[in-house]
């Protein structure tokens, strides 16, 4: 724009050349720069898990003296003893273990966190504010003060070395993070086809499943995506309520494999670990667009 | 809608009402009352006063050497994480192409890094002849005993969520992105250079996503537990840990329940006052548009 005023005006058109001649030219210097800079970062970044999948196919020797990405001598032994583990089960149970850990929490995630954060946005109520502020409360609260009692509470349930305390919390919308981002959401959602559809006879629930739901259906997304990462990563939880080695997802499996293997049989770990990130970094490729999404407008930790 | 009974909203609150009762609340208190107990799981709690509290702040070493470690850890990774997630925002948020490229290559580090996976890595490229140090010797340097040093053992930990700065980055480059360009034309008809312009303008308009990003960070830093757990065990001498690898000693290795339980109040209460200052001092450096305080 200021180059479109400057031309009519300035009686010298010359100089105005020069200018943008030289404005280019600092243009691409400065991107140059910028290439460079964030190229180095990157690679600097993401080197280490470069290293990790060429690792995982080196022998134990090479790992801790080779320092480039390529095996010298390929192998497939980390993969194929690394799979059937130190323990009576494969890895192939420990991935089951997190699945069944994983989407049961997601679903119930998914459900609960629509339904209070519908409650929050488009009902008034007694309490409403106080139960809000609860909202935000515990959004802030650090889980360190309430994970002792809570164990306490699962284990007079009969719930340990079950998935439950794994499970029920988030299915109870304990996840205030992503009520919080659901709620802001559909407050910029305009409500007009919410209360058409009531006009013509609809209910809350029907107008929930079959006209909020599809709206909110990105940032739903997004909130499944994030639990599904961070239950994947999740190792406090499984390390605290399970206890046999049959129910140990990948986190505590890993862990049980660097204290019993670790000593000699380095490519083994490696190449699990590999294995273990796998589901995470294909479903991010897959979907990132929602992560970034998600986090620039909700704002996720991370 | 005016129709609707006016509990219709309870109903869809009911999980959450159960869960904030029965998860949140209920724990909440129970921790405080454990805190000023004597409970090893095998007999009840027996109320003893404010005798943990007593024994942590007079008679145990540990607790003040892992104090230490955390405000330590909390105070050099949380600055130096958010500068350079600015830093690294400001670069991206130029006209350049591929900046989604770098945006989701810089991304991928926060959303593995909490993995056990990470932190096993991480075990192994710090070890003495590991991948760092391979790389240091490539270029000169002599290798670095990153576990066997206390300082540097703490600092692994550090770089480890230095490496995952991501989704910090993000934020702020969505902020950066959202500042109207005009503002800075402006500025520079006025004379103003690139640095007073990101002092003036830039910095004062994102500080509501400065301070997300500082207590979100602050919190999670001070719960960190699977970086010190996996790479170092907490050690050497006890330079790496940290309260919440404490605290998960205390009450399910040695079933201290009331004791574990006070030092997670002494932990409670110092992020809560950390954040309470943060809210209170932000009145006086955050910047929120629309808004008539100046």
């Amino acid at each position: 724009m200021t180059d479109h005023i400057l031309s009519q005006n300035s009686p010298a058109a010359r100089d105005i050349d020069v200018i943008r001649i030289r404005e280019m030219r600092r243009y691409r210097l400065n991107a140059v720069l910028r290439y460079a800079l964030l190229g180095g970062v990157g690679l600097l970044m993401l080197y280490p898990l470069i290293w990790l999948v060429g690792a995982s196919f080196k022998t134990n020797s090479e790992i801790f003296s080779n320092p480039g990405f390529w095996p010298e001598n390929p192998t497939l032994d980390g993969y194929i003893k690394g799979w059937k583990t130190s323990t009576p089960y494969s890895f192939g149970t420990f991935f089951l273990n997190t699945l069944w850990i994983v989407i049961p929490k997601v679903i119930g995630t998914a459900i609960s966190c629509t339904a209070v954060a519908y409650g929050f946005a488009r009902f008034e109520f007694p309490g409403k504010k106080v139960l809000f502020a609860a909202l935000i409360a515990t959004l802030l609260l650090p889980n360190v003060v309430t994970r002792i009692p809570q164990y306490l509470i699962f284990r007079d349930l009969g719930w340990l070395d079950s998935y439950l305390p794994l499970w029920v919390p988030s299915a109870l919308a304990g996840d205030a993070f992503f009520v919080f981002m659901l709620v802001q959401f559909l407050r910029a959602i305009p409500r007009d086809m919410e209360e058409a559809a009531r006009v013509d006879g609809a209910s809350t629930i029907q107008t929930l499943i079959f006209i909020v739901v599809p709206l909110l259906m990105p940032a739903l997304i997004s909130v499944c995506l994030f639990q599904f990462m961070w239950t994947m990563n999740d190792f406090l939880g499984p390390l605290i309520y399970i206890s046999s080695v049959d129910k140990y997802p990948i986190s505590l499996a890993l862990k049980l494999s660097i204290d019993t293997t670790e000593a000699f049989e380095w490519n083994r770990v490696l190449a699990m670990s590999v294995l273990s990130l796998a589901p995470a970094l294909a479903v991010f490729f897959l979907a990132q667009k929602y992560f970034i999404d998600g986090i620039s407008s909700g704002g996720i930790k991370g | 809608m005016s129709g609707d009974n006016k509990f219709l909203g309870l109903f869809y609150l009911s999980p959450f009402i159960i869960g904030l009762l029965v998860f949140t609340a209920l724990p909440f208190m129970a921790s405080l009352y454990l805190s000023f107990t004597n409970y090893n799981l095998m007999n009840e709690p027996v109320f003893t006063g404010l005798q943990n509290y007593i024994r942590l702040f007079t008679n145990d070493r540990t607790f003040r050497k892992s104090l230490w470690v955390t405000l330590i850890y909390v105070f050099t990774t949380v600055p130096l994480k958010l500068v350079f997630a600015l830093f690294m925002a400001v670069i991206l948020n130029y006209k350049l192409k591929f900046i989604n490229v770098f945006r989701t290559a810089y991304y991928v580090p926060s959303i593995l890094g909490g993995s056990i996976a990470i932190a096993v890595l991480w075990r192994y490229i710090f070890a003495d002849v590991g991948l760092v140090n391979m790389g240091l010797q490539l270029i000169g340097f002599e290798p670095v005993n990153w576990f066997g040093d206390p300082t540097n053992a703490l600092f692994t930990i550090t770089l480890l969520r230095l490496w995952q700065f991501g989704s910090a980055m993000v934020i702020f480059l969505a902020a950066l992105q959202s500042i109207d360009k005009t503002l800075y034309e402006a500025a520079s008809i006025d004379g103003a250079g690139k640095w007073t312009s990101f002092v003036y303008i830039t910095l004062p308009l994102i500080t509501p996503v400065i301070f997300f990003n500082l207590i979100m960070q602050m919190v999670q830093a001070f719960q960190e537990f699977n970086g010190p757990y996996i790479i170092t065990q907490g050690g050497p001498l006890k330079s790496t840990y940290l309260l919440p690898i404490y605290i998960y000693d205390e009450a399910f290795k040695r079933f201290d329940m009331g004791y574990a339980s006070a030092i997670a109040w002494v932990l409670f209460i110092i992020i809560m006052a950390l954040t309470l200052i943060a809210f209170w001092s932000s009145r006086h450096w955050v910047y929120y548009a629309g808004d008539k305080r100046s």
